[in-house]
């Protein structure tokens, strides 16, 4: 079948198996391999991406169930001069990353939470980020960052 | 982990669902959150010839003051329930639930008729609109009607929809207060080791979460409540007559005595909300 996806602003058509889920699209179709697949079962939260502006798991997703929508991915956080989304310079001046698996999944659902809580308590932050397994626990630091960049000035709403 | 081949059809309108439902029904699937049907699609545990996408169908996401009850549209999302005014008002409990189901990333997707409809006694909605006593409503093609959520729940992810039917809508009972539900788990985003809802307004209704193979009601607990006992002698009836499974998170023994235990907290909490 054919679905025309918009992905970080660029839109493409391409003909897929309807059984395509929108993880393997992303990272084998449009070549985006910064979302990851880690537990493949709706768990972990690694494969997170934003699906008009709102954090899904991406393996729990067909394709085809985002033909027409517009997906935003890790690759499309950064600016495109390479300047670090505020999300992204966050996790990195806390140190918000231990091997970096998680992390991808980690800031777009960072995104989603910081838009529906602009301002949100270090309770809302830990509660906001259940989706979202870190093996190397390194949650401390990610929490960290999270509340940097909300009370950075720095994102847009 | 990649489904079985299928079909794939998008539905543009519930006629056109259930036009294509009926020419196979056994073999075809409503798909809408997706969250309940694709991962047993990815365990291969569901290998639908036919996959019917009603997630875009229009008219169906709605959370609506119907003047004795509320209405919900059966592709309401969880968070858009979780943080609907009209359910924050009237049925706050319906509310609060949604806002338990899974993580942030389950709830901007799945939706509470997927989740009703999925019928898993696992699972924390089914429970909450027992308690509400709610009626179910499914079009399909000899018609319209509606299921009591008593008559709804007929088995381990079975339920009294035909194959040919599709759930439109949820009514529930306002009860704006008087209401409570306890869930205890492992980890965060688990599914509840075990789980209570309860609704003290009105005839008092206690439904619980995996304690059975469907979710189902406190029976003991109810007529304990109906003749005036407390809550702690209430509770300590919560299990009677139920069989719970044992599994790797606890054993039947466990789960019959977290009953106890949470419905109680939820007995205690559902009367200070009266106020």
């Amino acid at each position: 079948m054919r679905v025309t996806v918009t992905v970080n602003g660029t839109t493409e058509t391409h003909d897929v198996e309807a059984r395509m889920l929108l993880v393997q699209y992303l990272r084998e179709v449009r070549g985006l391999t910064g979302t990851n697949i880690g537990c493949d079962t709706t768990s972990c939260g690694a494969c997170t991406v934003l699906l008009d502006g709102e954090s899904v798991k991406s393996c729990t997703l067909l394709a085809a169930q985002a033909d027409g929508e517009e997906i935003t991915t890790i690759e499309g956080m950064a600016a495109p001069d390479g300047t670090l989304h505020p999300i992204q310079e966050a996790f990195h001046q806390h140190h918000g990353l231990q091997c970096g698996f998680c992390t991808p999944g980690m800031v777009m659902a960072v995104a989603s939470l910081l838009k529906e809580h602009p301002d949100p308590s270090e309770a809302e932050v830990r509660e906001g980020l259940e989706g979202n397994l870190c093996r190397c626990t390194g949650y401390h630091n990610i929490v960290q960052a999270v509340l940097s960049a909300a009370h950075s000035g720095e994102l847009v709403p | 982990m990649i489904p079985a081949s299928f079909e794939y059809r998008r539905a543009g309108s519930v006629e056109e669902a259930l036009g294509w439902l009926s020419e196979d029904p056994d073999s075809t699937k409503l798909l809408a959150g997706g969250h309940s049907l694709l991962p047993l699609m990815k365990l291969r545990l569901a290998t639908p010839g036919v996959l019917v996408d009603v997630g875009r169908v229009p008219g169906l996401s709605y959370v609506r003051d119907a003047g004795d009850h509320v209405a919900i549209g059966a592709l309401t999302r969880h968070r858009d329930l979780e943080i609907s005014e009209v359910a924050r008002a009237s049925v706050p409990l319906l509310a609060h639930v949604a806002g338990q189901v899974g993580d942030p990333q389950v709830r901007h997707r799945g939706t509470i008729g997927g989740s009703l409809a999925h019928g898993d006694p696992a699972s924390d909605l089914p429970a909450a609109v027992l308690a509400l006593d709610a009626t179910l409503v499914a079009d399909g093609p000899r018609g319209r009607r509606e299921i009591a959520a008593d008559d709804f729940f007929r088995g381990f992810l079975e339920t009294a929809l035909e194959p040919d039917e599709m759930l439109t809508e949820i009514r529930v009972r306002k009860a704006p207060s008087g209401w409570a539900f306890q869930k205890f788990n492992r980890r965060a985003q688990d599914w509840a080791i075990v789980g209570v809802a309860a609704v003290l307004d009105g005839d008092p209704r206690v439904a619980l979460v995996n304690m059975g193979s469907t979710t189902l009601r406190a029976r003991g607990t109810e007529e304990a409540l109906a003749a005036g006992a407390d809550p702690t002698d209430a509770a300590a009836r919560a299990a009677d007559g139920l069989e719970p499974s044992s599994d790797l998170h606890a054993s039947a023994e466990y789960r019959r005595h977290l009953a106890t235990v949470l419905v109680r907290r939820a007995l205690v909490e559902a009367a200070a909300t009266r106020g």
